[in-house]
């Protein structure tokens, strides 16, 4: 018996040492950026969408589209989130015990994104500001957890680490597209600057396209255009690639 | 009448769903019958209804800037609301592991419908969404905190029952091959949430 229990030990110290040098036991050296791991990267920006295909992270991805600027930090702070949340339970997924394991990837995700939280509001006060409520959120990002659960609790270290970041590139791609749709359309600029030319009082004082007339569609600042512009890429992608339609 | 006014308020004017666009993933991942939408519906209204008021507490009686002078006037000074988060989402996660137990006793067909969503209910953004809100809403006393919880779970409930009535019925209907499925639920949402923008600038 206590034999046994030594045995046991003894293997569960291999195990360990194991994780701490981030081999996994079926020894496989892949080169750093073999065709499976850049595979990881790339399947999340079209076949493999977060957002469009998998139907994850919608939550947070409509809310704070209406201008280039959040959208973009928005999706930075989940890129850092999501590729640290998917190492370190990857690094921790043989001594989660399975029954609390959601509740110890959230205490995980909630660690990392109060760290992102704090970043923003020392670096980037106003941005933060407009984010609001939606930092927080990141914890509850569906990518998150649904990513922690399919891929980082089976995969090493490396791959996961590179999931996430392909997963969170992903997730980038389609938050920017919308916003870069609504900011443009909807107030006619970009990151701020008045790319379609200065909106004055008349038409006679307005320069580049307002002096034609132009007016600012004002609906693509409400949000319920977000989700029909999602509605309309996930159209778009699927004519492309007509493997993702679904049956019915 | 006040909460009357707020209840109202949080389930047509500030909805979950088609004013701040959380529980989104569970609400088009559920959506696809009537019968699992409701059960879904339910199980948030319920959590909601509970998490709210007791973050509410927590936040007035620990995280809040100088919430802790019930304590001893000394600790006025502390800041703990940078733990909200953890707070907030460790609070979640039990009470769903809570009801998760409970249906799993007494109803389990819906348990066995549910399947992983009701685990998931802990990741749903709108309740965290709930908490966070019900933070900067500043309420007066615990039962608004209640009123607020349960009427966001009430609004998600009718969103998520409106669609999934849309969807049964829309099964039948022509819609263009790669629109179908998941891109037409969401411009039949955007659609929906266009509509519910007329209740907005409502004064009750």
């Amino acid at each position: 018996m206590a034999k046994e229990i030594t045995s046991t030990s003894v293997e569960k110290e291999a195990k360990k040492k194991e994780m701490i040098l981030f081999l996994s036991n079926t020894a496989e050296r892949e080169h750093f950026l073999s065709k499976n791991n850049r595979k990881l990267l790339s399947d999340p920006l079209d076949d493999n969408n977060p957002i469009t295909v998998q139907v994850l992270g919608i939550c947070s991805a409509l809310a704070i589209t209406v201008q280039l600027e959040p959208a973009v930090v928005m999706a930075l702070a989940v890129t850092a989130v999501m590729a640290f949340s998917n190492m370190i339970v990857s690094i921790l997924r043989n001594l989660i015990p399975n029954r609390i394991r959601i509740i110890v990837q959230l205490i995980i995700v909630a660690s990392l994104v109060i760290l992102v939280d704090q970043v923003l509001k020392a670096y980037a006060y106003d941005v933060s500001k407009q984010l609001s409520v939606f930092v927080g959120l990141i914890i509850t990002n569906c990518i998150i957890m649904g990513r922690l659960e399919a891929f980082a609790l089976g995969n090493g270290v490396y791959k996961s680490f590179l999931d996430g970041i392909g997963n969170a590139a992903g997730y980038g791609i389609i938050l920017i597209i919308v916003a870069f749709f609504r900011e443009l359309l909807g107030s006619g600029k970009l990151f701020g600057f008045e790319v379609l030319g200065h909106k004055a009082a008349t038409m006679a004082e307005s320069t580049g396209l307002y002096s034609f007339g132009y007016e600012n569609n004002g609906l693509m600042l409400l949000s319920p255009m977000a989700l029909i512009i999602v509605g309309i890429l996930i159209w778009v992608q699927r004519a492309r690639n007509r493997k993702l339609i679904e049956q019915n | 009448m006040e909460y009357v006014n707020l209840f109202v308020r949080s389930i047509f004017i500030e909805n979950m769903i088609f004013a701040y666009f959380l529980g989104m993933c569970s609400y088009l991942a559920v959506s696809k019958t009537v019968k699992t939408a409701v059960g879904l519906g339910a199980a948030v209204i319920f959590v909601l209804g509970i998490t709210v008021p007791i973050n509410y507490l927590l936040d007035q009686y620990l995280l809040r800037p100088g919430a802790l002078e019930w304590l001893n006037p000394e600790y006025a000074y502390i800041d703990l609301s940078f733990l909200s988060f953890i707070m907030f989402i460790a609070v979640i996660a039990s009470m769903v592991q809570l009801v998760e137990m409970i249906v799993e006793k007494f109803a389990p067909a819906l348990y066995g419908a549910l399947g992983i969503f009701l685990p998931l209910i802990a990741v749903n953004c709108a309740i965290l969404g709930g908490s966070l809100f019900m933070q900067q809403k500043s309420f007066d006393a615990v039962s608004e905190a209640i009123t607020y919880g349960l009427g966001s779970g009430v609004g998600w409930f009718l969103a998520i029952l409106a669609i999934a009535a849309i969807r049964e019925k829309i099964a039948y209907s022509n819609v263009p091959a790669p629109l179908k499925g998941l891109g037409i639920t969401f411009i039949i949402t955007g659609l929906m949430a266009i509509g519910f923008m007329s209740f907005m600038g409502i004064e009750i």
